[in-house]
């Protein structure tokens, strides 16, 4: 079958699409964008965390019909150009990354948090993320670099010209 | 830094030129910026033109006789280009770490549950999974072997008879893979002598690596015949000299480069697809790509072995130690792997970072029917430190001491000498690790408790009491407890290994500036070594510019990613290898130039002499004559333990981490949350603190979660019960709590820039400081780990609490 997605909004067409294809695996195989990762493929490690249409999903747990139509957000598209976001800037930094291989989700995860609460307490980040298993870090690093791009992203935004909203 | 980390280091000592970037610097990775976006190509990521995907038919028995194999309903299957059983290998039929007992296909028995069996190659990976299910195996079971009872028994199926390997001439049964004693003093004497005396039986149940990133690789079938494959793996040259044979290929003609590793931790130490992935690729001529799913890995890679160990201390009155008795016996599963290197491992550091004058110690690994185990983060020190950590608080009791104290009284330092008889000839700081996380203040108790802040209203947060987000109590019957433990572990291969690394470094002129290019065949598997050899190049050399280029086989062996040793061994390989390019450099600019001998430092890209005046920009002095030299890198030799009496110079260095976990018990329901994990850790020299300060809190986690989560459970039947993430639990951010620091900087002076290896101690000693914990908050005796809501909680004869 056909499957057409706006990815990072662009469209995009995968064919030959296999019905009991993920859209993890589509996403990875088909259009060559692997920075979703496939670490359990069964939901429970958050490592191919994206954005459907907005909402956290694991993509391993997404039939690739399903998301016919719909808004694919996914850590390839984090960047503006050569710019780095705020939370990555801030994973790279803190030392949250060693292996990395759960850094795409929980960038993914991290940012709708951010949207949701900007300013958030650990026990809030720590909820936010706990769908996301990272084996290296113990998570102390990565809690280091949600606090980190939270407290850019406040200064940004008061540092800004009255009236402009972020 | 992060928030709470204390450093205490020397003064500062001279590191050659000062140089941004260099050692000591919290630098950023270099991949870093590759791993934010999404780009870093990890082993699973691989792609390639035509590719087919491979697939494993793996043993549903823990035991059984292959009787016959029908391959022709796979085969048929369209989209299906190959599939290959034992019968198809085409050279040597068996490889192994230490011993060549592993069949690369079963032949004809299959002695662990997931034993591969067969192999498919198709066009898509679905496709390959079906087709595999259509091979028909017939199988007679055996009857399996699972303890230590079973496996030694007079009647016991042998389950590699024929052994030659060179531990089979001093076992008491062919299902011992090795025995490992280590004598000292006079037990027997000691234990008349002894005032207090206690007894303990202890249990470690198997841990997985779990890391994140799956077994996976690429193998593309070469022009040359050969074959090249990009792999997930922590020691590219190991797998090499096992690969080679197994293929009936020269080895110049099997050339590895590594892929992106998602984590390892021991189990990438074996070989899993390399072999699989190749025979197929070079039997179909096509690119072959293999990865595992979870399911797939949790068969796909040995485990950590699980332990049942015995222990005997005697005291004196004054709670000096007298004597210990000990047994370890790991379960290794079916095929050997590292077993007898845990076996040296348990044996030689079983007694703890002590000063114990008289000891009897023995450790076993089995053969059994059990998923094969081998290297995973602590290696053989882990299970150790959880028993003989548990004696020190049960000896404190007995004799009414401070936990913290008993300890202090019989902590190793420098100067002490190890039950094997070696000296310990650099800084171990013991009582003063411990004495760092005991002056932490506590944190506050009842976390949980909120004040609505419009209202005053009293409020519970659950996120912070045991059970979380389930929502499973507001604080009712919830205890506190306050453990310690401490533990020692060996950094680099011991026991006469002859354990080198290998580095290539080039520097030259590019543009108008120096370059310096680092190559190894280290695996970067997470742990940061790529940042380390850049930091150290910019020292050694003054120049802000690395290039570290990929790990392949085409550079001499760095040895493992393991064993905490990948900073002091490719680190120090790296740094010898500069000074020697730098040498060669200054040379030049005496001969030319008539430099003095002595002062001449490299600096800011530029020679500079004693007094601090430029010589010469380093791009003059190099022109168009790079500089390149490969060098070996070796740590002082080691000596085998006596196989009588476990005497010998075995360790090249050692390590030392001691933790204070808090914790808070929900009695009611039996549930563990650990409040805050505090560690002190000498570190020799902190290469990146950054890094440093990550290694600890990653190895503490895998030993909280060995604490009070991970197991995987093997049936009576030789079967895994749990082999995925919803039934394997690892910790997550709400199960991890706060973990301050404190980093102690003594150097040691036999290694390179003074280091310790860090990356294993952490995982030793936070195990048995949070069971202390939840035993002081409970009054349970807890000998077995992980422990589970079923052991602190008294259960009705129907198991209901």
């Amino acid at each position: 079958m056909r499957v057409r997605l706006t990815v990072n909004g662009r469209p995009r067409t995968a064919d030959d699409v296999w019905p009991g294809e993920s859209l993890l695996y589509v996403l990875r195989e088909r259009l060559g964008l692997p920075g979703s990762k496939n670490a359990c493929e069964q939901g429970e490690c958050g490592s191919c965390t994206v954005r459907l249409d907005g909402d956290l999903v694991c993509a391993c747990l997404v039939a690739a019909g399903q998301a016919d139509g719909a808004a694919v957000d996914t850590v390839e598209g984090l960047r503006r150009g050569d710019e780095l976001s705020p939370l990555q800037e801030a994973f790279h930094e803190a030392g949250a990354v060693q292996c990395g291989f759960c850094t795409p989700g929980l960038l993914m995860a991290a940012g709708e948090l951010l949207e949701r609460r900007p300013d958030p307490s650990d026990a809030d980040i720590r909820e936010a993320l706990s769908g996301n298993l990272c084996r290296c870090t113990g998570y102390e690093k990565i809690l280091d670099a949600v606090r980190l791009a939270a407290a850019r992203t406040a200064t940004a935004i008061t540092t800004e010209p009255a009236g402009e909203p972020s | 830094m992060s928030r709470g980390t204390r450093t205490v280091r020397p003064p500062r000592q001279a590191l050659g030129g000062e140089s941004p970037g260099g050692v000591g610097e919290s630098v950023e990775r270099p991949d870093g910026i590759l791993k934010v976006t999404g780009e870093f190509a990890y082993s699973s990521d691989l792609w390639h033109e035509d590719m087919l995907w491979g697939h494993t038919l793996r043993s549903p028995h823990a035991h059984a006789r292959i009787l016959a194999v029908d391959v022709a309903a796979a085969l048929a299957v369209p989209g299906v280009h190959c599939v290959l059983t034992h019968a198809d290998l085409p050279a040597a039929t068996h490889y192994g770490l230490e011993i060549q007992d592993q069949p690369v296909l079963a032949k004809d028995v299959v002695r662990y549950e997931g034993e591969p069996v067969a192999l498919v190659a198709a066009d898509h990976p679905e496709i390959a999974r079906r087709a595999a299910a259509l091979i028909r195996v017939d199988y007679r079971e055996l009857p399996a072997v699972h303890d230590e009872a079973t496996a030694t028994a007079p009647d016991a199926p042998v389950l590699h008879p024929d052994r030659t390997d060179r531990h089979a001439a001093h076992v008491a049964h062919p299902n011992i893979v090795h025995r490992q004693p280590v004598v000292t003093g006079d037990v027997d004497a000691a234990a008349r002598a002894a005032d207090v005396v206690v007894t303990g039986e202890y249990e470690v149940g198997m841990q997985d690596q779990a890391f994140l990133g799956p077994e996976s690789g690429l193998a593309v079938p070469a022009e040359d015949g050969g074959v090249d494959l990009h792999v997930a793996t922590q020691w590219l040259h190991v797998d090499h000299r096992q690969l080679a044979p197994v293929l009936g290929l020269p080895p110049e003609r099997v050339r590895l480069t590594l892929a992106g590793v998602g984590g390892a931790f021991g189990a990438r130490e074996d070989l899993s697809m390399q072999a699989h992935a190749c025979l197929l690729a070079l039997r179909t001529g096509r690119p072959v790509k293999i990865v595992y799913n979870r399911h797939e890995s949790f068969f796909g890679h040995v485990h950590r072995h699980p332990a049942k160990l015995s222990y005997e201390h005697g005291a004196t009155r004054d709670g000096r130690l007298l004597y210990v008795r000990a047994r370890i016996v790991l379960d290794g599963g079916a095929y050997a792997s590292s077993s007898p290197a845990v076996v040296g491992n348990a044996a030689s550091l079983g007694l703890g970072p002590y000063e114990v004058p008289n000891a009897r110690v023995e450790a076993v690994a089995l053969y059994t029917n059990n998923p094969p185990c081998g290297a995973m983060r602590g290696f053989g020190a882990v299970q150790a430190c959880f028993a003989y950590e548990a004696q020190m608080d049960k000896l404190a009791a007995a004799l009414g001491l401070d936990p913290v104290e008993l300890r202090r009284r019989n902590a190793m330092s420098q100067g002490s000498t190890m039950p094997t008889g070696q000296l310990v000839d650099s800084p171990a700081p013991v009582a003063e690790l411990l004495r760092l996380v005991k002056a932490r203040p506590l944190p506050p108790e009842r976390q949980w408790e909120t004040v609505d802040a419009a209202t005053g209203a009293p409020g519970v947060d659950v996120r912070a009491l045991p059970g979380g987000l389930s929502n499973a109590g507001h604080g009712e019957g919830v205890v506190r407890g306050v453990g310690y433990a401490v533990g020692i572990k060996n950094v680099g291969f011991s026991e006469g290994f002859d354990d080198y690394s290998t580095a290539r470094v080039r520097l030259e002129a590019i543009a108008g500036e120096p370059v310096a290019t680092v190559h190894t065949a280290m695996a970067e598997v997470g742990q940061g070594g790529v940042t380390v050899h850049a930091q150290i190049a910019r020292t050694e050399l003054g120049v802000t510019r690395v290039t570290i280029l990929p790990a392949d086989t085409s550079v001499g062996s760095a040895g493992s990613t393991s064993a905490s040793r990948q900073t002091y061994l490719t680190g120090g390989a790296v740094r010898n290898t500069c000074l020697a390019v730098r040498a060669e450099l200054l040379r030049r600019g005496r001969e030319r130039h008539g430099w003095p001998e002595v002062g001449p430092r490299l600096e800011g890209g530029k020679v500079v002499a004693a007094d601090g005046s430029v010589l010469a920009p380093l791009v003059d002095v190099l022109g168009d004559e790079a500089i390149e030299l490969e060098l070996e890198f070796r740590h002082r030799p080691t000596q085998p333990f006596d196989p009588v009496t476990g005497q010998g110079f075995g360790h090249v260095q050692y390590s030392f981490c001691a933790h204070r976990a808090v914790v808070e018990v929900d009695t009611e329901l039996g549930l563990v949350k650990v409040v805050e994990l505090a560690a002190a850790q000498d570190v020799g020299k902190a290469i990146n603190p950054r890094a440093v300060e990550g290694q600890i809190h990653g190895g503490s986690a895998q030993g909280l979660g060995l604490a009070v989560l991970e197991e995987i459970v093997v049936g009576g039947d030789g079967r895994i019960r749990n082999p995925s993430f919803t039934d394997y639990l690892i910790p997550t951010i709400l199960d991890m709590p706060s973990m301050p620091l404190d980093i102690l900087e003594l150097a040691d002076e036999h290694a390179p820039y003074g280091l310790r290896g860090i990356g294993e101690a952490p995982t030793l000693s936070a195990t048995p400081a949070i069971v202390a914990a939840v035993r002081q908050a409970t009054g349970r005796a807890l000998h077995r780990v992980p422990v589970r809501p079923e052991h602190l909680v008294d259960l009705g004869q129907d198991g209901v609490a």
